[in-house]
């Protein structure tokens, strides 16, 4: 099992880099950028604005730039030795003068170091770190509502298959994953926010001086863009467990089972149902970037502070390393949601491990 | 004599003979499915509908959808006051303007919502047209060569692929569109990027968005069309044509693509909405079509900053995207059921 994780892992650098390499790509030849925002300033003259370019190394070709950025200046040093000595860059005093060369202080995205961010200054990390507990709590909390309901959902509607409750959930689970997340964000702010007036509009909190909220505040402002997120789980899972339910049926244990003289209730939740989940958990790893991509959705309606408000308002401000540090947290997300996803298969069905 | 001759058929069964000519293409047959499909058949009428309207939109719409009056702005008619409580008008102590000349009421510019719902359906219809035709020619292309070729070529394009696909596709679209929308903004005049970007103007902003949907979606179709390839490459029938010294291309064009055009077909047609989805989102967080081009997308996302006050402003277009939307859907399982009858019940 050990062997099929590294192997596997192993097999996800090489999609890793192909990502940063498509994304640094992108990034780079679009226009702008700190050095054509400067340009734009009458009091800053060309010479100051070449040792501006020089001092950050946007003259540089791009292949050098990508690896400056993926593994940044700064001496790299492994317990105390030192591998590499870092890159020396020049120093320009404020009239645009060199003054001499320095060994770079920029680690690179693979030590953690995403750059400063063009619009407010600080670290992309320290931007991205206080956008990341908004996200997880709103992703976490969908995915966990939505897998539950949703396997209570399908187990319901393979009991009864055929029945009044397996065509209703059929046919809402049809309607939900055909309507894009926004519009249904829409559809529920509109009848819960407008028409009704039962819940908040939007934002994480409420919008008070102080900064004290309680926790029925909190979840009030949650219900909404949870239910959003949450109802593409619901219609996925429940589909998948009734489908997986009727599979496991038609064993022969469950037959055994039967003709044993247990009881319906046993037969299905403690024979059948655990049996049917095991397909199920391969669901979850694939389920992780879909969180992300439903966060971008639903946060951007709901005002949600997270990631996805952040990456929508980082593009329209030309923000470049805010954008790339949210793209790949987001890649880094999806790879591992599939390796998560490979190994829970191999897990289950040992002729993966093998092949 | 008479012994020889067969007996007449009775009338009925002459009929029925009729009824069912024998030999029936695999198109007759699945068109015939598809006309048992109820859903299937509403979803195509609306299709047809919305495809009539975006064509005559100009004969249709009362009003431009551009022309800005500015005097009765965020106007509607008194039925729409009656579904929103919390709009009253202002004769009751409101602060709604009631008025008949505008079918759906007006936007905050003052230019009529029916109007632009009207050519805003030219957007999602070209989209859910061009869309699925720029994925295919370059999924198709790459599918069929890792397919037929195979080997280290395969590996090559499908690792492309892999890299691709682990990118989460709403974020890989936002960035090609910042990149678009930054890069072809100001150009030289003269130039190469000068004319995509005249281009892209005199279609509303709609060129980007057609590379970048392309851009993005064509690595399922590339994936689903190598597996194709792949079963089908060895049958016997594959093996004669190359036995009597057929060349690969036509091999790949005569024999292959008529045999997995089934399943290609209902996977386009099933991403429809996908493709107006992903247009409508680009227009709701402004990296879409150029204002004043009416588009869905761009509508709900102006009627979502006046939601308070003004509900029905992303009301209307958001019904409008609903039922396109839907009618797509409704289509493509239909589609799926009458040209795959395997998959019908299958989830």
């Amino acid at each position: 099992m050990l062997k099929f994780t590294i192997r596997r892992l192993i097999q996800s650098i090489p999609t890793f880099i192909g990502i940063t390499v498509l994304a640094y790509a992108i990034m780079a030849l679009a226009p702008g950028g700190p050095v054509t925002l400067l340009g734009f300033d009458p009091n800053i003259s060309a010479k100051q604005r070449q040792a501006m370019a020089e001092s950050l190394g946007v003259n540089a070709p791009i292949h050098e730039q990508y690896v400056r950025w993926l593994i940044g200046d700064a001496p790299i040093s492994l317990f105390g030795v030192t591998i590499w000595g870092g890159r020396e860059m020049p120093v320009f005093d404020r009239r645009g003068n060199q003054t001499g060369m320095e060994i770079g202080t920029n680690m690179g995205i693979l030590r953690g170091d995403f750059g400063k961010s063009f619009v407010s200054q600080n670290p992309v990390t320290e931007v991205i770190g206080v956008r990341i507990p908004a996200t997880l709590e709103l992703g976490l909390i969908s995915l966990f509502i939505g897998t539950v309901i949703g396997i209570i959902i399908g187990i319901l509607a393979a009991v009864k298959h055929g029945g009044i409750f397996d065509q209703i959930s059929r046919v809402l689970a049809v309607v939900i994953s055909a309507v894009p997340v926004y519009l249904l964000g829409l559809v529920l702010l509109l009848i819960f926010g407008v028409i009704l007036a039962w819940l908040p509009m939007g934002n994480r909190f409420p919008l008070k001086a102080s900064g004290d909220y309680t926790v029925i505040e909190r979840v009030r402002h949650l219900i909404l863009p949870t239910i959003t997120l949450a109802s593409f789980s619901v219609a996925t899972f429940s589909r998948f467990m009734r489908a997986s339910l009727l599979d496991v049926l038609n064993q022969d244990y469950v037959r055994t089972a039967r003709a044993k003289g247990l009881s319906d209730r046993i037969v299905w939740f403690k024979h059948a149902s655990r049996n049917a989940l095991i397909p199920i958990a391969t669901l979850l790893g694939p389920a992780i970037p879909g969180v992300i991509t439903g966060a971008v959705l639903t946060e951007t309606i709901y005002a949600w502070p997270g990631m996805g408000t952040l990456i929508v308002d980082s593009i329209r401000q030309q923000d470049y390393p805010v954008i790339m540090g949210v793209v790949m947290i987001a890649a880094m997300a999806t790879i591992l949601g599939y390796l998560i996803s490979d190994i829970l298969y191999a897990i289950v069905d040992p002729r993966i491990r093998l092949n | 004599m008479t012994a020889l001759q067969r007996p007449k058929p009775a009338a009925g069964q002459i009929a029925n003979l009729k009824e069912r000519p024998r030999g029936e293409s695999l198109w007759g047959d699945a068109a015939r499915r598809l006309r048992r499909n109820k859903a299937a058949i509403m979803g195509l009428i609306i299709i047809i509908i919305s495809i009539l309207v975006a064509i005559f939109a100009p004969a249709i719409a009362p009003y431009d959808y551009k022309t800005q009056v500015r005097a009765d702005n965020n106007a509607v008619p008194y039925w729409v006051t009656r579904i929103f409580p919390n709009m009253i008008p202002e004769d009751e102590g409101g602060y709604i303007t009631v008025t008949d000349k505008y079918p759906l009421g007006s936007d905050a510019l003052g230019r009529d919502l029916f109007s632009r719902i009207v050519y805003g359906s030219r957007v999602s219809l070209a989209v859910a047209f061009v869309g699925p035709v720029v994925s295919i020619i370059v999924g198709l292309l790459v599918g069929m060569i890792a397919g037929y070729v195979g080997g280290k070529v395969d590996n090559t394009l499908m690792r492309i692929v892999d890299v691709m696909y682990a990118f989460p596709t709403f974020l890989f679209i936002i960035l090609l569109m910042a990149f678009f929308r930054a890069s072809f903004t100001q150009v030289e005049q003269g130039t190469f990027s000068y004319y995509i970007s005249e281009l892209d103007s005199a279609t509303g902003g709609l060129l980007f968005i057609f590379v970048g949907i392309g851009l993005t979606s064509w690595m399922q179709m590339a994936r689903l069309v190598r597996g194709q390839v792949l079963s089908v490459r060895e049958k016997e029938y594959i093996e004669a044509a190359r036995s009597i010294g057929t060349r690969a291309p036509e091999i790949m064009r005569q024999h292959i693509l008529p045999n997995i055009l089934g399943p290609i077909i209902i996977a386009e047609t099933l991403s429809i909405p996908q493709y107006i989805s992903y247009e409508a989102f680009l227009s709701f967080i402004g990296l879409g079509v150029n204002p004043p081009t009416p588009s869905w997308g761009a509508m709900i996302s102006e009627g979502a900053q006046v939601i308070n006050s003004y509900p029905y402003q992303a009301l209307f277009p958001a019904l409008a995207l609903f039922f396109v939307m839907f009618a797509f859907n409704f289509l493509g399982d239909g589609l799926r059921d009458a040209l795959d009858p395997r998959m019908r019940g299958v989830d």
